[in-house]
């Protein structure tokens, strides 16, 4: 270990000199030693992150935890909230007291709106199903009122208790945060979504895998992972003005935006990824389990379905999880296809709100520091703890199963 | 022992067909949701595509008008967020590719960390970017240095790239890395044996040969971060900027959101259905040009693989 050495290593690479024993030798080189551990501590970051994130969303969240009244909190609101030069019309606090808008007003995000932007309020309005719970007064009651006062409202439920009832209504007088609504909506179109997108895909990577001639292969791949590069905005866009209109007038249903319609939606941006793992999971299949299969006079279609399915199922089962995961946290679409009505229904043609959906919806919306923000991180949280789990399910049990099943384990 | 009966050829070469042209049909009918998507879009919106939509600014309340600020708004966005994701993601992936060894736990951490971010849904981002860049560094950041001025607090177009970059993080690696695999052992075994060093034989023979791989990385993720939405809603996107954003605490237009608020909360949605399809139609040549492109240089790097190997 000559750390003297490491200046001359440059010099000796170019002239080649450097080939005597002291390369044998293997000698502590500086730049070498710097750029493995920079590399190796830059590499790190990407584990930081996924940390950083999960801690970051969660202490945004803390406050529902710790108990409500927090003096200096509703002062940080009051400060930030200050800048945004946006109207309210009127203000509206339960005690009766009347007082501008104009400090407590939410429009933190946009400060180049102009007056008349402040109606937007609501996204839910798009839809053709407008919210009871978001009327306009109510709305300005909720907006105008400071922190503090609505802590020491007697009649406000804890908030933290509402988390368990059926009832999302953030913006009233009473508060009630029931995340029930907005899991049901989320399962109802998540499920909905795998029931169109799984069979599809699953079935269109066995013919690829399978069937389909070379050349046609090479055709079909390529333009099925293209629908991976569709913005999701898009699908959604394409959902909002065609598909709600166009399976409105085949099923006849009253809400033009609707789980179904969801459904649909976001099926189309799991397609490609449930596509493209289980695919993988089919050509990962030993080439002598096919052949043996083949050998013994069975045609393509009995070695597909008996062969190539079972050895690959728990490989498609991570491909489902995958596209699960993905629909579960898809919110452009939700936001913009599914109607955003927080309701109890079974019933795929009611309008739904997803948990993502509601974090983009309100959050530009929502008072700084508020129970209200508060709980929308924690939706944050829940979201990104479940992703998290449904990641690692894949990732560890059903690819080791994978593994095993083709070592013949 | 008992022999099954046999069944009948026919019945046989049948099922074979049913079950070949079942999920053929199932490959046809995903391609034609595909290019029905493309088609509506583009019979929507080709006749409001003209130079002027492209280079003007939006006019009387967003009816009339075009969509530059948008276009430079994505532009630029996607410009920071590759300044920042590609070397940490080019950095990360030649470790993962060279350095790291089959058995090492903190390699096996950093491959399900980056498996982690591609699948965190994009609203969480959104979520950090909130609650890291804006609340914890912005407001740190003016409380050091401008007195508590409201400066770097709040949304703008720095912190909305940096989110987005840390969202294309694991696209760039996974490309880089693919790439970086597929240059051939002897190449790094003759610059060894000429006496390179580690370090030397990655930045003379594996960087430069996977020169496309990172470029397909980089499309990748700008094709990406220029169609997300989610995590730019609350961190940076405005709805109507007067001005082109000159420095980097401005807010600034983006084209997804556009569309976004466009379809869902302006006030006459049908009025403005061919400008909302338009602009559609220009995110999505804009993204599917990108990841066509990407396609391209991802298929030719394969060949040569194959070819040296």
């Amino acid at each position: 270990m000559k750390q003297e050495d490491y200046d001359t290593d440059k010099k000796e690479f170019k002239s080649g000199t450097g080939l005597s024993l002291s390369i044998v030798e293997k000698q502590f080189r500086f730049s070498d030693w710097f750029a493995e551990k920079l590399i190796k501590s830059v590499s790190f970051f990407s584990i930081a992150f996924v940390i950083l994130i999960f801690l970051f969303v969660f202490r945004e969240s803390l406050p529902l935890f710790k108990g409500k009244a927090d003096p200096e909190k509703t002062e940080i609101t009051g400060d930030e909230l200050s800048h945004s030069g946006d109207l309210r019309p009127e203000a509206y606090i339960p005690g009766g007291e009347v007082q501008s808008g104009e400090e407590l007003s939410p429009e933190v995000y946009s400060p180049y709106e102009e007056a008349p932007e402040t109606e937007v309020l609501q996204p839910e309005t798009y839809g053709d199903v407008i919210p009871e719970t978001y009327s306009a007064e109510e709305q300005t009651g909720y907006f105008s009122a400071s922190d503090a006062y609505y802590v020491t409202d007697e009649e406000v439920d804890d908030p933290v208790r509402t988390l368990f009832s059926k009832d999302w209504q953030p913006v009233s007088d009473n508060p009630r945060y029931g995340l029930l609504p907005l899991f049901v909506g989320t399962l109802k179109v998540t499920l909905l979504a795998i029931l169109f997108a799984a069979p599809l895909a699953i079935m269109a990577a066995l013919y690829t895998a399978m069937f389909a001639p070379r050349r046609m292969k090479e055709i079909i791949k390529p333009v099925i992972e293209l629908l991976a590069g569709f913005p999701s905005v898009v699908i959604g866009f394409f959902a909002l003005m065609v598909l709600a209109s166009f399976f409105q007038q085949i099923f006849g249903y009253a809400s033009r935006l609707n789980a179904f319609v969801g459904a649909i939606a976001m099926g189309l941006a799991a397609i490609p990824i449930i596509y493209t793992l289980t695919e993988d999971a089919l050509t990962a299949v030993p080439k002598t389990y096919v052949e043996a299969s083949l050998g013994l006079g069975a045609s393509i279609r009995q070695t597909a379905f008996s062969v190539i399915l079972p050895a690959a199922t728990p490989g498609i089962f991570a491909a489902v999880i995958l596209g699960l995961g993905r629909v579960f946290g898809e919110t452009m679409i939700a936001l913009m296809a599914t109607g955003n009505a927080a309701l109890i229904s079974a019933n795929p043609f009611d309008s739904v709100r997803t948990l993502s959906a509601t974090i983009g919806a309100e959050m530009a919306e929502v008072v700084f520091g508020d129970t209200h923000y508060s709980v929308l991180f924690l939706i944050g949280s829940l979201l990104f703890i479940f992703t998290f789990a449904l990641n690692a399910v894949a990732e560890f049990y059903f690819k080791n199963k994978v593994i095993r099943r083709i070592q013949g384990k | 022992m008992k022999i099954k009966r046999k069944i009948p050829v026919s019945v046989r070469v049948v099922k074979d067909a049913v079950a070949t042209s079942l999920t053929g049909f199932t490959v046809l009918v995903i391609i034609a949701m595909i290019v029905s998507i493309l088609g509506i879009t583009i019979a929507g919106g080709w006749k409001s595509l003209t130079w002027e939509f492209l280079t003007q600014y939006p006019k009387d309340g967003m009816t009339r008008g075009g969509i530059f600020p948008a276009i430079f708004g994505t532009a630029l966005m996607t410009l920071i967020m590759t300044i920042a994701a590609v070397p940490f993601g080019v950095i990360t992936a030649v470790y993962l590719a060279e350095y790291a060894t089959e058995k090492s736990v903190f390699a096996k951490t950093i491959r399900f960390a980056v498996k982690t971010l591609a699948v965190v849904p994009s609203i969480i981002f959104g979520l950090f970017g909130l609650g890291f860049f804006i609340k914890f560094m912005g407001t740190n950041i003016d409380n050091a240095f401008f007195g508590g001025e409201l400066r770097w607090g709040q949304p703008n177009i720095l912190w909305a790239s940096l989110t987005m970059a840390l969202l294309t993080l694991p696209v760039v690696i996974v490309a880089v890395e693919e790439a970086i695999r597929t240059i051939p052992r002897d190449m790094r075994e003759a610059s060894m044996a000429l006496g390179a060093t580690k370090w030397q034989t990655i930045r003379n023979v594996v960087l430069p040969g996977s020169m496309t791989g990172i470029l397909t990385g980089t499309i990748l993720a700008i094709s990406r971060g220029a169609g997300e939405v989610a995590p730019i809603l609350f961190t940076g996107a405005a709805y109507y900027v007067a001005e082109l954003p000159v420095s980097l605490n401005q807010q600034f237009m983006s084209l997804g959101y556009h569309i976004y608020i466009m379809s869902t909360q302006s006030t006459n949605v049908d009025e403005t259905l061919p400008l909302q399809f338009a602009t559609t139609l220009v995110l999505l040549l804009l993204t599917f040009s990108l990841s066509l492109i990407a396609v391209i240089l991802r298929y030719r790097i394969r060949k040569k693989a194959i070819h040296s190997s």
